[in-house]
């Protein structure tokens, strides 16, 4: 009885989810206590058909512990898979609005669904699985507390899926990227505690006298996660089995929270944990040290150090006060010297190795993310000056700069590891193709310009037409006149996501078809070496 | 504590004791010595033998 424990905790649940949903106080919170259920009796029954009496074998406890990571990898793609394509759903909701379904599809209750797809199930996934992976192999040691990893990974898939039905189903608290309800957020804090005894514990017991620096990074994106979540987090529900709560705060006090944290969910979760990413997969790939290991000390210090003030440049011009608005500029600036040092750094990893940027395809993609970081974390304190802010507030400039970012920085580095581990997580000697990757480089990086160059012609229009006024001091345009203006721009986006995510299925047929075992026939990248030439 | 006290705390011994840490701990990275032990920490990754248990 191998999953005793799993299946009997399993079934409590499912049958006290029925309770919750007959007992519910209001009609959503019924239906997303069935959806619950619904998902823990088929985890009930899955584990029940893979019972297994014999005894297990004895675990070597010197050997890594990689199957949860092999499950994120699949996971990180499959959610990629899916935060894309609905990314390019509401793009097109946006350009044609007939493609709003009502109620469950219309891009109010899409919109969450793209990002906490993109960001929690793609990018934390892909951060959950790296982090496992790198701490095992900097530590010298197998994952801390067992099956407790199993935990935290299908903890994780299970917060997924209940936000994201969510969603759907119209339950939100209407914050930024902090959209699940209270009882999502407990199962989420319970998940990340466990998540963080895991790291930790594998820390603690490491063989390595050095923590590397990749787990700093890690450790602060965890630690710093768990503090955000749960003060942005503090809400009274209005009822013990209802769908609503309410915030502790209110006003401008809670505009700053979110903020606080919606920045600091970039910072640590989108920068932190994916610099740890650079840090372990750019030297191993190059097969290089890190180009300054002091500079990477620094660089973490000054990130966590500044990071964490600059969210007040999401409130320019509102009722925050104005000392606070300067605050959050003034350190979104002083972000460049850190951004950058850990930009040139990573870059730098290369010196010496730079003829694998012809030849190898993962090492080009790392690059292109580290270039993509770069850009961004110079275009974000920019627009963070209030008198650029003026005119990029609210427009699509924003987006435009966002997806730089998390397509470009995120999406690639996230990429280029998967394509690193999968060959050593299954025993596979290559990928099945290396042309598929650099097929995926550029279908994405293409999608990335188109879509970042689109943004900034409609927001900077935008923001033009809003300001617009003739002599007399009247607004020249209405704001639907705006928004018609932007028809063909929203389209050619919808163009650029669709791009980017042809390549994403690309590697998912890639690194499926190296999971089963096949190998491309192919030429090798860079062509065969020349046949050496005698001397004359 | 209220507010004012938090403020007032947080923009003089809250801002130095953290400009503090921030410049030892930047000062510790260039210690006399940690050449060495930074060279070394570098190539963990890179230490292949653990890679294929």
């Amino acid at each position: 009885m191998r999953h005793a424990t799993s299946i009997v905790g399993l079934g409590v649940f499912s049958f006290l989810a029925i309770l919750a949903a007959a007992f519910a106080h209001d009609n959503a919170f019924a239906n997303h206590m069935w959806v619950l259920a619904i998902v823990l009796v088929i985890s009930v029954i899955v584990l029940l058909r893979r019972e297994n009496f014999q005894r297990a074998a004895p675990v070597d406890p010197s050997a890594y512990m990689d199957g949860p990571v092999r499950y994120g990898v699949i996971a990180t793609m499959f959610w990629a898979v899916v935060g894309l394509l609905v990314g390019v759903v509401v793009a097109l909701q946006l350009t044609y609005p007939a493609l709003n379904i009502e109620p469950w599809f219309n891009f109010g209750r899409m919109r969450p669904l793209h990002t906490s797809g993109v960001i929690f199930a793609f990018c934390g996934n892909a951060l959950i699985c790296t982090s496992l992976y790198v701490v095992q192999r900097t530590s010298r040691a197998r994952l801390f507390g067992g099956d407790l990893a199993w935990f935290v990974f299908w903890g994780y898939q299970l917060f997924i899926v209940m936000a994201a039905t969510g969603y759907l189903l119209g339950i939100s608290e209407s914050r930024e990227y902090a959209e699940p309800e209270w009882y999502i957020d407990i199962w989420l804090t319970i998940v990340w505690v466990a998540y963080l005894v895991v790291f930790l514990g594998t820390i603690v017991k490491r063989k390595e006298p050095h923590i590397y620096v990749a787990n700093w990074f890690y450790l602060a994106f965890i630690v710093t996660v768990a503090m955000l979540h749960l003060v942005n987090n503090l809400s009274m529900p209005v009822s013990f089995l209802g769908s609503k709560s309410y915030s502790a705060f209110s006003g401008v006090q809670d505009a700053l929270t979110q903020w606080w944290y919606g920045h600091n969910a970039v910072g640590f979760f989108l920068t932190a944990g994916f610099l740890g990413m650079m840090y372990y997969f750019v030297p191993k790939q190059a097969n290089r040290p890190v180009y300054s290991y002091r500079l990477s000390i620094i660089h973490f210090w000054a990130l966590i150090f500044l990071y964490i003030w600059a969210g007040p440049h999401h409130l320019h011009f509102t009722a925050l006060p104005d000392w606070a608005q300067t605050l959050g500029m003034v350190f979104s600036i002083m972000l460049w010297m850190p951004s950058w040092g850990g930009m040139i750094n990573g870059l730098m990893t290369l010196s010496g190795a730079w003829d694998k940027l012809r030849t190898d395809p993962i090492i080009r993609m790392m690059v292109a993310a580290i270039a993509f970081y770069g850009m961004s974390t110079f275009e974000g304190p920019m627009m963070s000056i209030k008198t650029v802010n003026s005119l990029s507030h609210y427009t699509d400039w924003t987006i435009g700069h966002v997806h730089s970012g998390a397509l470009g920085w995120n999406g690639l580095i996230a990429f280029a590891a998967l394509y690193y581990m999968v060959p050593k997580l299954w025993a596979r000697e290559r990928l099945y193709s290396m042309r598929m990757v650099s097929w995926h480089l550029w279908l994405a990086t293409l999608g990335i310009v188109v879509y970042a160059a689109v943004m900034w012609v409609s927001g900077i229009q935008q923001g033009l037409m809003w300001r617009e006024h003739d002599e007399q001091g009247f607004l020249v345009y209405s704001f639907v006149e705006s928004v018609a203006a932007l028809h063909p721009y929203y389209l050619i986006r919808s163009l650029g996501g669709a791009l980017f995510l042809s390549g994403a299925l690309l590697m998912a047929f890639n690194i499926t078809m190296t999971i089963l075992g096949y190998q491309r026939d192919e030429a090798p990248i860079g062509g065969a070496l020349p046949a050496p030439q005698p001397a004359e | 504590m209220d507010y004012h006290t938090m403020r007032t705390f947080a923009d003089s011994w809250g801002l130095l004791a953290m400009l503090v840490f921030f410049i030892s701990a930047s000062a510790f990275v260039f210690r006399p010595g940690s050449r060495d032990t930074s060279a070394e920490a570098a190539l963990i990754p890179l230490k292949d033998d653990c890679d294929e248990r």
